[in-house]
């Protein structure tokens, strides 16, 4: 069985699964983050296997991109936490809710 | 030449100099500091006026350009007819800043004051300056504010905010009829300059047009020179302090009705309805107010209905085409009802500000300056000979005997207004000046200040000596004026035997008002003025009353309506009904923001889904 890049599309199409299922059903700040990476990295695996397949040099320059901006994300995001939890010692993020219309 | 902007530029620079920083000048400096910006600016009108004399052409001086599409610019106009008025203006103007300074003495708001006097002359030479209708209209408004400023200058007392208020709305009536008067000439012209609008006039309209600018003119004129029906405001105006009354009330704003239609000759001359209409007004008021005038008892109410009547014979004179008799009575006015006022205030200086004439009298021997003066006035205004009104006044009804026909009419009222005049003069000057004192408790006249009496003096002079500037044997007024009137036809009394049988007539209606009113008058116990026609007259006729009922309450009404239910239930209801919609939709929508992260989250998810479905399927993967 020849590892055709289907399996690494299949692959990433479950991390992205996890990671959004956390996202939406996590209620800790934290790990929803973790959750996101998990979703930014699957898109990550298929540009790579995309770039890999057809040749192009670009599918590693996105991955590049978007490492880039989830660190940047993950920076601003924790510093957020941070602030939050010092306020409201809680991680709770449907504690939360102040925008409720 | 180039320097005319200076006759509005010092008196502009004073009035703002005084508003801002009036209070460190204090007494009297300001008062000193506004007299010396009218001086200089009559002094270089002087030189100016004098190389017209000598021959110099009449000139245009641009100072910057506004509106040079519509012929507007600030440009002016220096020709005999607006260096005439520039010199009353300025000059008068000057005499009675100097008056202010000892009349004003004591006031609180003394720098204030003398800030809105030179505000006045400021906007008086931009009317009389003007070389367009549209700047014109701009100093027009500007006297019309200074005056309402001036006039509620004691805006403290109800009486005098009121009267400021009455005379700007009903001058406003006025303005209404000029501004539209100016958008038909621009309609048929194009343009608002003088050059153009006159020198093509006859080419470009026809006589209805002609007739139906001048008539919106003439509304103009009605509101400012307080003609029938518009002539309320002045007497109200004597709110005022006293200067005021005799600068802006009596010389000179209240003759810019005057001045502009002269300035319109042309436009007048080809419209003999106007005419009709004008001269007729102009008689009806000077009747009309005569005859206010004599049952008066307030000394400035009785100058105030004089200066009304004084106005109607000038309206009467450019009403018949007589520009120059009109101008020239507008002069010779300006030096002896400005004495008048000026005189009258001194008076009431001296009485502690009572004005009722009828708490005077016997002031002959304790003010002998004011006395005199006031008598030249008293015998300009009459019409004596060879005092300058009796020059002037003759000249307006010459003129309108001379055109003949109905005018005839018009003529028999001048005469038998000037003997009515002669009379309440007369009456004023005895009441006031003969007779024992019926003074109140506690008053002791005394003479004015020299600040205040040399004003008196000159004005007295000019008084006496105004009228020989043009007089039948030597026409140099009418020839001075000429470059300005150009090739109108004036109206010309008759010459010959009729001119001095008109003269004599004159002499004599004055000389019998002046008789009529000694016998009644000049008694040790004046007689009793009350019932009928006193009530009348002293109420004006009640012509307020019926303005009040017919006007100004349905105004009044129509304004409570707006108020109380148009703007709170209509408009309010409009804006109010918006805002109730928009609350109720926003109120439904805000359901949808639940403040939990992960609803967003999930609608986000459900969005994309959506977005990768509909993709698929546009691209036939299923």
């Amino acid at each position: 069985m020849t590892l055709t890049v289907g399996w690494y599309m299949g692959l990433a199409a479950v991390l992205f699964s996890i990671g959004a299922a956390g996202v939406l059903m996590r209620r800790n700040a934290l790990v929803m983050f973790m959750s996101v990476e998990l979703m930014l990295n699957s898109v990550n695996l298929t540009f790579i296997a995309a770039g890999k397949e057809l040749g192009l040099v670009e599918g590693q320059v996105a991955a590049l991109f978007v490492m880039v901006v989830a660190a940047a994300e993950v920076t601003v995001g924790l510093a957020i936490l941070v602030a939050v939890f010092r306020r409201r010692a809680t991680a709770n993020v449907d504690a939360l809710s102040e925008l409720k219309g | 030449m180039d320097a005319l902007w200076i006759l509005i530029a010092l008196p502009l620079l004073g009035s703002l100099t005084l508003i801002l920083f009036g209070k460190r000048f204090g007494e009297p400096a300001a008062g000193w500091f506004a007299s010396a910006l009218v001086v200089v600016p009559f002094l270089y009108a002087l030189v100016m006026a004098l190389r017209l004399f000598g021959g110099a052409e009449p000139e245009t001086v641009l100072v910057f350009e506004w509106i040079p599409m519509i012929g507007a610019n600030a440009s002016l106009l220096w020709d005999p007819l607006s260096a005439l008025m520039s010199l009353v203006v300025t000059g008068v103007g000057s005499l009675i800043h100097v008056y202010s300074v000892g009349y004003m003495h004591g006031d609180e708001r003394y720098p204030r004051f003398f800030s809105y006097m030179n505000l006045f002359i400021a906007s008086m030479m931009t009317l009389v300056l003007a070389d367009n209708f549209a700047l014109m209209f701009v100093g027009w408004e500007l006297v019309g504010l200074s005056s309402y400023l001036l006039i509620s200058f004691w805006f403290t007392k109800p009486s005098a905010a009121a009267a400021g208020k009455k005379a700007f709305v009903v001058n406003r009536i006025g303005d209404w009829g000029f501004l539209v008067a100016l958008m038909l000439i621009f309609a048929a012209f194009g343009t608002l300059d003088f050059a153009t609008v006159f020198g093509t006039a006859p080419e470009v309209i026809g006589v209805g047009m002609a007739t139906a600018i001048t008539l919106l003119l003439f509304v103009g004129a009605t509101g400012k020179s307080a003609q029938i029906p518009l002539y309320v405001w002045l007497p109200d105006a004597m709110e005022g302090p006293t200067p005021v009354s005799a600068l802006i009330h009596a010389a000179t704003m209240v003759t810019a009705g005057v001045y502009m239609i002269a300035r319109s000759a042309v436009l007048f001359e080809m419209a003999p309805t106007t005419q009709a209409v004008v001269a007729t007004v102009g008689a009806l008021t000077a009747l009309l107010a005569a005859t206010i005038a004599i049952g008066q008892r307030d000394i400035k109410r009785v100058l105030a209905y004089s200066t009304v009547s004084q106005l109607g014979y000038m309206i009467m004179a450019v009403g018949l085409t007589a520009f120059t008799a009109g101008i020239f009575h507008l002069m010779t006015h300006a030096f002896f009802k400005a004495l008048l006022f000026l005189g009258a205030g001194s008076v009431i200086h001296a009485m502690a500000n009572e004005q009722d004439m009828w708490k005077m009298g016997g002031l002959r021997k304790i003010m002998p300056l004011t006395f005199g003066t006031m008598a030249v006035a008293w015998l300009a205004i009459s019409g004596v000979f060879p005092f300058s009104g009796f020059w002037s006044k003759d000249e307006i009804l010459g003129a309108a005997f001379g055109r003949g026909g109905g005018y005839i009419v018009l003529w028999v009222i001048g005469v038998f207004t000037a003997l009515l005049t002669a009379f309440y003069m007369t009456k004023l000057m005895l009441i006031t000046f003969w007779g024992k004192g019926r003074w109140d408790e506690g008053v002791h006249p005394h003479e004015s200040p020299y600040t205040m009496t040399v004003p008196l003096i000159v004005l007295a002079f000019f008084s006496a000596v105004a009228g020989f500037w043009n007089t039948p044997a030597r026409l140099a007024l009418e020839h001075f004026l000429e470059p300005a009137f150009g090739h109108v036809h004036q109206a010309h009394p008759p010459e010959g035997a009729a001119l001095w049988t008109l003269a004599l007539i004159s002499l004599g209606v004055v000389a019998v008002g002046i008789v009529v009113a000694w016998r009644r008058y000049r008694v040790e116990e004046l007689p009793v003025e009350e019932g009928g026609y006193w009530d009348a007259a002293l109420a004006a006729y009640h012509v307020d009353d019926a303005y009040g009922k017919t006007i100004v309450l349905p105004g009044k009404k129509l304004a409570t309506w707006s108020a109380m239910f148009f703007d709170l239930k209509v408009v309010d209801g409009i804006v109010n009904g918006l805002a109730v919609v928009t609350r109720a939709f926003g109120g439904s929508l805000r359901l949808l923001q639940t403040g939990w992260v992960r609803s967003y989250g999930a609608a986000i998810v459900a969005g994309s889904l959506g977005v990768v479905l509909w993709l698929l399927l546009q691209g036939g993967a299923f």
